[in-house]
């Protein structure tokens, strides 16, 4: 479904992302995960439109959507939150779901519908008419999923959705994600929460200073030197399997 | 027509009436460097400043603008200094759209208040050496706008001496630079950002000194003066020095050249043309940092 | 507030209708006249600085971009008031286009678009002041002819009742504004405009279409007054006074609400006249008029530091806590 192949971006010098490929396909769960600054947010900026990768290319559903602006991106199908909620601040909670949901119609009554319906599955049933502002983290992020859950996307790239919140509010949203799922909806999903990366993820992509280093269920890469050395730092994997043979 | 000789009159002229656009716009740049304030109320306080600068040199006091130039320069400090502590500290932490209503509306009382004060009529003070003239190569030059050219270019060095060697200058570039950097090694943020305010309106009211010579004032003159300085610094890249330097230079040289090219009457549009022209190709300016 | 909503707002169309009747003073009328004149200017800058939160400082340009058009288009070439006033609205609507199409392209938002219509209504009045067709700097007087076939009015009430009706279109535009999806995606971009691009929404053509509309109406409005007036001159076509003006009318009523500029010029219009009788009952006052000016600036600075939700914002945190009690 999504294609991503040799990505790279670069930021006066430093290489953010660099010759990346990623694949995900129909039907999946793919997290993307890795140290803080590795450019898994970068990634995402590219893939959305928000950033124009100096080389590389995204394929969607067979076409090229390398380098298109954000609500282009958005109209074939790409939908993303953002790693610090993105409220529209002033307006209602229903308010800000309906803009997403003009997504796929013109019509006032329609959008209405289905934003409440959208919200209702995410459980801001009550909060409808609550400036989005007042929302607590956990419910400005059940926010930014229903908003971009209304355009109807085929592809859901969510950028740390679990940051902030509590076990339990985690354990809900990673329910909420995986109805998604259930829905049809593909995701890509960034997360340091591994709780919720082992709960949610099939496959998993590990970032490291802009290059992937690991790929495989989560098993396998919670299980990777590398990629233990690259969250803990050099000689690390040797170090625990030391520890570990020592208990 | 443009001869070589007219149009060299028309650059020099426009270089010393730049060289206090710069210390105007030295003073704009400063305010936004440090406080991230697009101080729209400067063309404002400038035409005050000027006014200052005429009841001094009227009877009883009688001060020539050029020794009037420590007082003013002193007083537009303190007023900047209160009006930061008075009015302006205490918005400078929000939207900078919000705070650039507030500086319009503080404009407006300004030139209002001198519209009320001082009626309209334009003022102009009369030194015995205004007309003086040196003769640059072809050009001819006021000699009261020699001296204000070099006044303004000394007094941007010392500013810029400040800046680097003093504590003060040091502090309000380490504010400038990591406002909340600064707060953790134990800078009073609060009043450097009130002192940068305070020089910021003291270049102003030293280029009032400058400018009164040989221009006049009216309470309308705030619009002229503001437009110009938003160019100035726009041109230059917001915060910059040297920016402000060579794009006061800049700027007076595209208002002299453009006024003896299209006529006075059109010639005033080289300005705000400039300034667009700037925000829509390079908003950074030639040596502004990317926000 | 839903049901009551329609029955109020009927009545309070009716008094406007009714107020000539009731005040038929020539003076009264011609207060109504400025109320209503500066509640529809401001809500043309509503339309673009308070639902797309594109605030802009020079909004004055499209009104003296439509003010000259007619007059010259009259006194040029002899056509009439009622055909010339469209190419009134159409030159806003065009200037609007292109400064829309220009800024936005260069991603220009908040304060630097801000400054950008500021330096675009600078030199709308240095071209007014220096060429030939304009007249410059003497401005263009409109020979008087009064008649309705010449857009022209002895009595002022009829001037009024153009203003009123251009008021309620312009209100009616903001209702619409509020009930569809251009409105909503322009209150998306006014919140967050990464978000609304996230989103599907092209910021870029919804803000051009935002401002051609706002330019569109707004350079409607320079019709009107030149045919009320009977004279236009670059200062009061260009001058960074109304666009001010505008501003104000609309952040005192509620930037973005539908009432707000109603509201807004009604008490920014009381407040002025007051200070200016105040002022005149000062000693040695001949003009007064710098004082409510002054005032002026005051307001917006009060507005913007503590109400910035303007009159309507506070009237409606105040019904939602009485809904919620």
């Amino acid at each position: 479904m999504l294609e991503v192949r040799g990505l790279s971006k670069s930021f006066g010098g430093l290489a953010a992302v660099d010759q990346v490929s990623v694949d995900v396909g129909n039907n999946e769960i793919v997290a993307l995960i890795g140290p803080n600054g590795a450019g898994k947010t970068t990634l995402f900026a590219c893939i959305a439109g928000f950033i124009k990768p100096d080389a590389g290319s995204v394929r969607f559903l067979g076409s090229d959507v390398t380098g298109l602006p954000p609500h282009r991106v958005c109209a074939r199908g790409i939908a993303r939150t953002f790693q610090i909620t993105q409220p529209f601040a002033r307006l209602s909670v229903l308010e800000n779901v309906m803009v997403g949901a003009y997504h796929t119609t013109r019509v006032r009554r329609e959008a209405a519908v289905r934003a409440e319906e959208v919200a209702r599955q995410l459980g801001l049933a009550r909060q409808l008419d609550m400036r989005a502002d007042a929302l607590t983290l956990a419910g400005r992020k059940r926010l930014e999923l229903a908003r971009t859950l209304a355009t109807r996307p085929k592809l859901l790239l969510l950028d740390e959705v679990m940051a902030g919140l509590n076990p339990i509010e985690v354990e809900e949203i990673v329910r909420i994600v995986r109805a998604i799922r259930e829905g049809g909806v593909v995701i890509l999903l960034i997360e340091h929460v591994m709780q919720a990366v082992v709960s949610l993820a099939e496959r998993v992509y590990v970032l490291s200073n802009g290059h992937i280093i690991a790929n495989g269920s989560p098993a396998a890469i919670t299980a990777d030197p590398s990629v233990i050395e690259a969250y803990l730092g050099h000689g690390a994997a040797a170090r625990l399997k030391r520890g570990s043979a020592h208990a | 027509m443009l001869t070589p000789e007219i149009l060299f009159a028309g650059l020099v002229n426009g270089l010393m009436a730049g060289g206090i656009y710069v210390l105007v716009a030295v003073g704009l740049t400063l305010i936004y460097g440090v406080l991230h304030i697009i101080n729209f109320a400067h063309g404002s306080l400038l035409m005050l400043a000027m006014y200052a600068v005429f009841f001094l040199w009227r009877k009883p006091l009688g001060l020539d603008p050029y020794v009037a130039l420590p007082i003013v320069t002193a007083g537009a400090f303190a007023f900047g200094y209160l009006l930061y502590r008075a009015l302006i500290g205490h918005f400078s932490h929000g939207k900078d759209e919000n705070i650039l209503l507030i500086t319009l509306g503080l404009s407006i009382i300004i030139d209002n208040a001198a519209l009320f004060f001082f009626t309209g009529d334009t003022q102009t003070i009369d030194v015995a050496y205004a007309g003086r003239m040196i003769s640059l190569g072809p050009a001819l030059v006021a000699l009261p706008k020699l001296v204000s050219f070099v006044a303004a270019l000394v007094i941007c060095l010392l500013l810029g001496l400040f800046m680097t060697r003093s504590d003060m200058g040091k502090a309000i570039r380490a504010v400038a630079k990591e406002r909340q950097g600064a707060r953790l090694v134990g800078i009073d943020v609060e009043r450097v950002m009130a002192v940068s305010y305070g020089i910021g309106i003291a270049c102003v009211g030293a280029a009032a000194c400058l400018l009164m010579p040989t221009f006049y004032v009216s309470p309308t003159s705030g619009h002229a003066f503001v437009l110009i300085a938003f160019t100035i610094v726009a041109l230059g890249g917001m915060g910059s020095f040297k920016g402000a330097l060579l794009g006061g230079l800049i700027v007076g040289v595209v208002e002299s050249v453009g006024g003896l090219w299209l006529g006075e009457q059109l010639g005033q549009i080289g300005i705000p043309l400039v300034f667009i022209l700037i925000l829509l190709l390079r908003p950074t300016g030639l040596f502004g940092a990317t926000r | 507030m839903t049901r009551r909503g329609p029955i109020l707002g009927g009545l309070g169309v009716l008094a406007l209708i009714a107020y000539p009747w009731v005040f038929r003073s020539n003076y009264a009328i011609n207060v109504g006249f400025l109320i209503l004149f500066a509640a529809y200017l401001g809500q043309t800058w509503n339309i673009a600085g308070g639902f797309a939160g594109q605030t802009s400082f020079g909004h004055v340009v499209f009104f003296g971009v439509g003010a000259y058009v007619s007059t010259i288009l009259q006194t040029a070439y002899g056509v009439n008031p009622w055909i010339a006033w469209p190419f009134s609205a159409f030159a806003g609507a065009l200037v609007g286009w292109l400064i829309g199409v220009l800024s936005y392209r260069a991603g220009l938002k908040g304060s630097y678009f801000a400054l950008i219509t500021l330096a675009v209504a600078e030199v709308g009045r240095i071209v007014a002041n220096s060429v030939p067709i304009t007249k410059g700097g003497l401005g263009i007087l409109v020979r008087a002819d009064y008649g309705a076939a010449n857009f022209q009015f002895r009595d002022p009430v009829w001037f009024y009742y153009v203003a009123l009706a251009l008021c309620l279109l312009a209100m009616f535009i903001a209702w619409r504004l509020t009930r569809t999806r251009f409105g909503a995606r322009l209150a998306a971009i006014r919140e967050n405009e990464d978000a609304a691009q996230a989103l599907g929404i092209d910021s870029f053509r919804e803000k051009v279409k935002c401002l051609t509309l706002s330019g569109g109406l707004c350079g409607a409005g320079g019709t009107v007054y030149v045919q009320k007036y009977l004279y236009i001159d670059p200062s009061i076509a260009f001058g960074v006074d109304k666009s001010v003006e505008m501003l104000l009318v609309a952040m005192i009523g509620g930037a973005g609400t539908v009432l707000g500029p109603l509201m807004g010029s009604g008490v920014l219009h009381v407040v002025g006249e007051l200070t200016r009788d105040l002022g005149n009952m000062l000693p040695g006052v001949s003009n007064a008029q710098p004082l409510s000016i002054i005032v002026y600036g005051a307001v917006l600075i009060a507005i913007v530091a503590w109400l910035p939700d303007g009159l309507m914002g506070l009237f409606l945190r105040h019904s939602k806590e009485a809904r919620r009690a």
